[in-house]
């Protein structure tokens, strides 16, 4: 009875939250009913068993992906009225598209019955006095470690998809430049000098640093960074 | 076991559906909002498995909701990821404005 009570509370908040999602002015406001949203969500998920998915959902979802959307929304200095513009013009289309899916999916719902023999098709049977992650864990790292490997390589993906999109190299890192490294010659860098004996290194004009060398120094290799920073010179 | 119904999830999941649906139509200007509102779907697919997962009691539909939640972040992520490299080339996040490619 209050496990009912409760489903009807947090399916009603959901619904209303979902709602302003979709019809807030101020896209902030947004954000943050689609996180109440999911906490809703996530209470739904325990209510019908599953403890792990609600937690991955809180801690996925709240913790990362809407922190996400949040950051995204105020980094960026978008006119928000001007995106609103139009949205009496579209609302006739949005009800109706809604409203026919609606009224489709209402005719699945009322005409629509579990197959006699669902039981026996079952893949996974709920083993009872099992925990919930227990059980899920087993699962997913026994029948479907492949699908898990999988979405982690999805994830991957993804992660370096995000950086090389947003990723900006303004020049200003000084990284090794191997190629240059290697094609260093002798003939570049090696004077071969006849030193008389008793004669100073300042008169014979051997002296180093030269003067010149670090104008040249960044000129061949300006990304180099200060010269000597890549240990060659 | 579920404490209410299979169809009272259903019928949540279904309006939640529907709402996600109409915040596309709703606010088709505005790239993050729909991204919000794809996100709305995938909640409601993953609470339809949920569902059905606890009323047959077969953990399969739970595996697959994880699977659909994982996929579902890596899309926020870079669907966000194209939307800040987009502002910062054309200064608008309008999707009237996606016409650089010429399609």
């Amino acid at each position: 009875m209050i496990a009912a009570i409760a489903f009807y509370v947090f399916a009603i908040i959901l619904l209303f939250c979902a709602a302003r999602v979709v019809t807030s002015r101020n896209p902030v406001h947004s954000v943050l009913y689609l996180i109440l949203a999911f906490f809703n969500a996530s209470a739904l998920f325990v209510l019908a068993g599953a403890e792990f998915l609600a937690m991955t959902l809180v801690i996925v979802y709240v913790g990362a992906v809407a922190v996400l959307f949040l950051f995204v929304v105020m980094m960026l200095d978008i006119n928000f009225a001007q995106l609103r513009e139009g949205y009496q013009r579209y609302l006739p289309v949005g009800l109706a598209v809604g409203l026919v899916l609606l009224v489709e999916l209402a005719m699945v719902l009322l005409g629509w019955q579990v197959a006699p023999d669902a039981m026996n098709l079952r893949f996974a049977p709920i083993a009872a006095g099992t925990q919930n992650t227990v059980q899920l864990g087993k699962l997913i790292y026994t029948d479907y470690i492949l699908i898990f490997q999988v979405s982690g390589l999805i994830l991957l993906v993804a992660m370096i998809g995000a950086i090389v999109l947003t990723l900006r190299d303004r020049g200003v890192s000084r990284k090794q430049n191997i190629a240059a490294q290697l094609g260093r010659m002798p003939a570049n860098t090696l004077v071969m000098m006849d030193v008389r004996t008793g004669a100073g290194i300042g008169e014979l004009g051997i002296l180093r640093p030269e003067v010149a060398e670090p104008a040249a120094a960044a000129q061949d290799d300006h990304h180099h960074g200060a010269p000597g920073a890549g240990g060659h010179h | 076991m579920l404490a209410v119904g299979l169809g009272h999830y259903l019928v949540v999941s279904a309006l939640l559906l529907v709402l996600g649906v109409f915040g596309i139509f709703l606010n088709r200007k505005n790239v993050i909002v729909i991204l919000m509102s794809v996100e709305l779907i995938l909640l409601a697919v993953n609470l339809n498995l949920v569902a059905f997962s606890a009323t047959l009691g077969d953990l399969a539909g739970q595996v697959l909701a994880m699977f659909v939640l994982t996929v579902a972040a890596a899309e926020a992520a870079i669907g966000l990821a194209i939307v800040v490299i987009y502002f910062r080339n054309r200064g608008s996040i309008e999707v009237e404005d996606v016409n650089m490619m010429k399609g």
